[in-house]
């Protein structure tokens, strides 16, 4: 959470500072949720298909920060090669797909995933995760995607953080629903809610789920409210959210929740956490400065070629 | 050379187009474990049109349903494709198909590019118009997938093309769109299947001939025969060339035929704005207008829906007739 924190504070400034083009997607007040759902799982055994708000996910999950700076200053020898940028990236044959922009469409490919893995005799024990935002949910890949998923008893575990606004829309205007877990009933499986800034309780109800996932139990959802402390992306001050939402229970910054509840359960000193920061700043410095000191795509030496297939007689 | 392609078949006077598509299923699911199939009502049932007729119970585990989910069914294609596995998905009519439109294109289309991770999938499209189908089952949506980069766009007119189109396709490492006509399902039937078998990329002179090229794929070819047919007992000696993959599309043997003939008609059953056939005739116009000595023609489908009445329907799509009265135009120029 503090690595993925440091490292988008950092992704901040160099956006500001015109270094990074194109957009630039925080997940400031998501990580607990993110963190929570990559630690539970296991780097070359599990799936996670990360969103547009998952660094602290995709930190926990093993994604190194390289990946991530690569990408967003568009370095060839970063995993999108600056073919693709920002949290579009992956690195699917490690079990990281890279997401596309049209919401829920991982759903189904996850699903594919494990759908392939249960025909290797992988399974049970693998773990396939994606995490949507309260918007994701309106769509038909969303749905598409759960419903199929729910049908084949996949070892899925969906991630829904309710963070209040799509881009600009509030709730009120992504769906009348009296509470986005109530869909999971819907589907036939299970829905469990959480405190999306309580970082102790993301991690238990969440590591719950995919361990359930992983003992058979079938897809899991879980709708996880909190609040969105940023704009959309940093083009938007996010001026729309309301003072009385900041100010509200779901306003608080996980991070510090976190920290507190580290200190007080005496997980941490506030020392360790200090120089746990300082190490995380030290190390986004270096991915950062890695990442702005290697080569950038050629347009005239890059292989223009989106098929892998060479015909007997190309195009 | 001829010969029965499998033992199943060896009993059989004749094969049809569908026969082939089951049979190369059965072979792919026999000879390749990281084959599945994938698709609505194809498991104990067989299919909507019978192409996947006792497969589920032949490879057990291998053939599923799917809920009627079109976009999830590519989503799971695009993640089976990247654990290793050869997902056959079977639309139930390429019409759908714009429903899983987003992860075609969007997904499995961009992946390699994107990745550098090839998505091996198939999209089976039972593609354009029978009598009575009306505007939601006999769409022809090959010139929509083949102007996205990323994708492999197969319209195989004969029942050998069928067949080994099929094989080849699935053996490729990127995604295909797989447009096999419905009209031919069950009257198109060849003796045997062919042995020998170009490959994807190339396409045939299916007629050869002096005074005019027409360019046609799927059903259109043989419309276009028949039109070749009727002109020849006027003298007219027309050259006919099946695509067979319209991308990627094999420009060499259009153009080379152009030189012969110089005149070129180009056929389609989709809609009439842009697609295959505006393609082949701007490139022929670019690439080989020195060849030319007509200006090239296109003949499509009318812009309107596919109506259902069979008497709209014929007279909607390219038909001999039609066809025939294009060439003798072309020719009077």
């Amino acid at each position: 959470m503090l690595r993925a924190r440091q490292l988008e504070n950092k992704l901040s400034s160099l956006y500001k500072a015109g270094k990074i083009v194109g957009g630039v997607y925080l997940g400031r007040g998501q990580e607990a949720v993110s963190a929570s759902l990559g630690a539970a799982l296991v780097q070359g055994k599990d799936i996670f298909a990360a969103l547009i708000r998952d660094q602290a996910g995709r930190t926990a999950f093993g994604e190194p920060l390289i990946d991530c700076t690569r990408t967003y200053l568009g370095s060839v020898l970063g995993p999108m090669k600056g073919r693709d940028g920002n949290i579009h990236r992956g690195r699917p044959l490690d079990g990281m797909p890279a997401m596309i922009s049209h919401l829920g469409a991982q759903v189904s490919v996850v699903a594919g995933m494990l759908f392939a893995r249960r025909m290797k005799g992988e399974l049970p024990g693998v773990v396939g995760a994606t995490c949507v935002g309260d918007g994701a949910t309106s769509t038909g890949a969303f749905h598409e995607g759960v419903n199929l998923a729910a049908m084949e008893k996949l070892p899925l575990v969906i991630v829904v953080a309710n963070n209040q606004f799509a881009y600009s829309t509030s709730t009120d205007r992504q769906f009348a629903c009296h509470d986005l877990v109530d869909r999971a009933r819907g589907y036939g499986i299970p829905g469990y809610s959480v405190d999306g800034t309580d970082f102790l309780a993301c991690t238990t109800v969440i590591g719950e789920a995919v361990q359930r996932a992983r003992n058979g139990g079938g897809p899991q959802m879980i709708v996880a409210k909190l609040l969105r402390l940023s704009g959309h992306g940093e083009h938007d001050d996010g001026s729309y959210v309301p003072d009385t939402l900041k100010a509200g229970p779901y306003g608080r910054d996980c991070i510090e929740v976190a920290m507190r509840q580290m200190t007080e359960g005496r997980y941490a000193t506030v020392d360790e956490l200090a120089a746990w920061q300082d190490e995380t700043a030290d190390e986004v410095q270096r991915a950062v400065a890695q990442a702005q000191q290697e080569p950038i795509p050629d347009p005239y030496t890059a292989e223009w070629n989106a098929l892998s297939t060479q015909f007997f007689k190309p195009e | 050379m001829e010969r029965p392609f499998h033992p199943i078949l060896q009993t059989r006077v004749s094969v049809t187009y569908i026969d082939a598509i089951r049979e190369a299923q059965a072979k792919l699911l026999r000879e390749d474990e990281r084959v599945f199939l994938y698709g609505q009502d194809i498991a104990t049932f067989g299919g909507a049109f019978k192409a996947t007729k006792g497969l589920a119970e032949e490879f057990p585990g291998r053939v599923h349903d799917a809920p009627i989910s079109e976009d999830a069914m590519i989503g799971l294609a695009v993640g089976a494709a990247i654990e290793g596995m050869r997902p056959i998905i079977e639309m139930q009519f390429a019409d759908f198909s714009s429903i899983a439109f987003n992860q075609i294109v969007n997904q499995a289309a961009t992946h390699f590019y994107r990745t550098g991770v090839p998505v091996p999938l198939t999209v089976r499209l039972p593609s354009g118009g029978t009598p009575g189908s009306g505007p939601f089952h006999s769409q022809s949506m090959e010139s929509i997938y083949a102007h996205y980069p990323g994708l492999i766009v197969l319209t195989p007119a004969t029942v050998s093309d069928a067949y080994h189109m099929l094989i080849d396709g699935v053996a490729m490492q990127d995604p295909v769109i797989y447009c096999e006509h419905k009209f031919l399902y069950r009257w198109l039937k060849a003796k045997s299947i062919s042995d020998d078998h170009l490959p994807i990329g190339q396409a045939r002179i299916v007629r050869p001939g002096k005074h005019a090229t027409v360019v046609a794929y799927s059903a259109m070819v043989h419309e276009a025969v028949r039109a070749a047919e009727r002109l020849h007992e006027d003298g007219w000696e027309i050259e006919v060339v099946d695509l067979r993959s319209v991308k990627p599309l094999d420009m060499d043997t259009v153009l080379a035929s152009v030189a012969r003939t110089g005149r070129l008609l180009a056929v389609g059953e989709a809609f009439p704005w842009g697609g295959v056939t505006a393609e082949v005739v701007a490139r022929t116009a670019s690439e080989g207008f020195h060849l030319l000595d007509a200006p090239p023609m296109r003949l499509n489908a009318r812009d309107t829906p596919v109506p259902y009445h069979p008497k709209l329907w014929a007279a909607h799509r390219p038909t001999p007739e039609s066809i025939c009265e294009a060439i003798r135009q072309l020719l009077s120029f």
